[in-house]
């Protein structure tokens, strides 16, 4: 047998693809009949759950681990890994929910997934020297609204207009309960690994503006304006602050006076 | 000394500041490069602190030497820049598959032995050590089915690797000893067989009885202490070859680092135990 038709074979029945029902040829039912096969078949399932699981933690304390698990089993016969870095698998895991019938009793778990997600790149990210305070109190008021000002590799920021999602999941995060008193409103996210370890804090709907147009290149001037027009209120010098002091911002790559 | 590494243990992320603080003699720590692979960040920090302490060895677990494909070029290419970053002293991988058609199935597959099948590992592992710029050592796997069509036996298998490619081989006798019990052979007869002046390094083991089957199928799980009849091989094959780096795997159920190091210790006294190493 040519080593690519038995690997076409083997991978049919360990991870079938969704609509796939070809009925296995014989050699493969003599393999599939073997109480061995069921190593391989729990192994290859048991890698990816276990990996959905470990990557998203806050999901997992929200619902526990029979509910993550068959939601896991679901999203991995749709989206399996695509290679051998199962830390960063599930980046789709967060829309998966969100259309999932059974989390529609659970409609802010979507908004917890993704800030999972966030950890997850936040922690594998490129490092970066982070903008200092110092560095931009020296640049000129003019130099200042034209510095195109860029998100650090590590930064993710995340709004979410229809749940507390940060407060749901950085409490699930640090092991404290459920909360029915929680206030139910809009929240944004912004995660940052300063040094080592992700750090994360709330940060307003002007800061994920600001950070959005940031990181499309926008002068600093624009990106000011744009978080302006998302909340006229906004206390600019405030979310600057916040800014570089979560580590949310990269220094340039070259002095620019 | 033409090799100063003695036994080594697999790193866990809930050991590494005790791990910075060991001072065994001989002792290195092997990981799987995959846990590795990230473009910075915290991980790749504590892996170069340890390095800096002590040797490391990188076990690959999904390059997908035997699928009937090239290995990943993009993976390949993170490996060697790991490779490059950390400067390990030994570098493995699997003569299995688990990526396969964009697809990737964490688990080390099994294949027919084909002369196909030769052919193409052979040029994958020609095609990674290029890569690496160095040998790696490929491991004899663990088996739970019985496969018809093999063209070649596995000891003779993995010596034609080796004459072919230059690689290593990396000799897991729990495997031999799980592989030969599923199989119903037996485990001396594939030591006798094997190609040992090739071992670069040595896998230990746990292992469990299968739940639903009990003693009829063992499992690889490497959740538990090395087996007695494991050691047993060990000393053999260690009187016979002299001293290979040798390592404790342990992936489940870890223990707290003094229990490893205890089990590691045994290791240890078996590789310096001048009276055991055959005469020159």
């Amino acid at each position: 047998m040519r080593l690519s038709d038995f690997q076409d074979g083997l991978a049919s029945a360990l991870l079938p693809a969704p609509g796939a029902s070809t009925p296995p040829p014989a050699w493969l039912d003599a393999l599939l009949a073997q109480p061995g096969f069921a190593v391989y078949r729990n192994t290859v399932a048991k890698g990816c759950i276990d990996a959905l699981q470990a990557n998203y933690p806050a999901v997992h304390a929200l619902v526990g681990t029979d509910w993550l698990r068959a939601a896991a089993h679901a999203f991995v016969h749709q989206h399996p890994p695509s290679d051998g870095r199962l830390m960063d698998y599930g980046a789709g895991f967060a829309a998966f929910l969100e259309g999932s019938g059974p989390a529609a009793s659970m409609p802010y778990l979507g908004a917890v997934a993704r800030l999972d997600r966030c950890w997850t790149e936040a922690h594998l990210a490129a490092d970066a020297p982070t903008l200092q305070a110092a560095w931009l109190a020296q640049q000129a008021p003019e130099a200042l609204a034209l510095l195109r000002l860029q998100p650090h590799p590590a930064a993710r920021w995340q709004w979410c207009a229809e749940h507390p999602a940060y407060q749901l999941w950085q409490r699930q995060r640090a092991g404290v309960s459920w909360d029915d008193q929680l206030p139910w409103q809009g929240e944004g996210a912004l995660l940052t690994r300063p040094q080592d370890a992700v750090q994360w804090s709330p940060l307003p709907r002007a800061g994920c503006a600001l950070l959005d147009a940031c990181a499309a290149g926008a002068t600093f001037e624009d990106a000011a304006a744009q978080a302006l027009q998302t909340d006229p209120g906004a206390d600019l010098p405030a979310l600057v602050a916040l800014l570089l002091h979560t580590g949310a911002l990269r220094a340039p790559e070259t002095p620019l006076n | 000394m033409p090799h100063p590494l003695t036994a080594g243990l697999g790193l866990k992320p809930q050991h590494y500041d005790a791990a910075l603080r060991c001072t065994a003699s001989g002792l290195w720590w092997e990981v799987h490069p995959e846990n590795y692979l990230a473009d910075g960040g915290p991980r790749l920090a504590w892996l170069e602190a340890i390095r800096a302490r002590h040797p490391v060895s990188l076990h690959g677990v999904s390059l997908s030497l035997a699928a009937d494909a090239p290995p990943d070029a993009a993976h390949l290419q993170r490996l060697a820049q790991l490779v490059q970053r950390i400067e390990p002293a030994l570098v493995s991988e699997h003569p299995a598959w688990s990526a396969w058609r964009g697809r990737y199935h964490p688990d080390l597959l099994p294949f027919p032995r084909t002369h196909e099948a030769l052919a193409r590992i052979a040029s994958n592992i020609a095609r990674t050590q290029d890569l690496l710029q160095r040998p790696i050592a490929i491991e004899n796997p663990t088996h739970y089915l019985q496969i018809d069509g093999h063209d070649w036996s596995e000891t003779d298998f993995l010596a034609e690797l080796v004459r072919r490619t230059g690689c290593g081989l990396l000799l897991d006798v729990n495997n031999v000893y799980l592989s030969a019990h599923n199989l119903g052979t037996r485990a001396s007869d594939y030591l006798d067989a094997f190609p040992v002046q090739a071992i670069t390094e040595i896998h230990l083991a746990g292992h469990h009885a299968d739940p639903r089957l009990g003693d009829a199928l063992l499992i690889d799980s490497h959740d538990a202490p090395v087996a007695e009849p494991v050691w047993a091989l060990y000393e053999r094959l260690i009187a016979r070859t002299g001293p290979r780096p040798t390592l404790i795997e342990r992936d489940d159920a870890i223990p707290p680092l003094p229990e490893l190091l205890a089990e590691r210790e045994r290791a240890h006294s078996v590789l310096t135990n001048k009276e055991a190493l055959p005469c020159a």
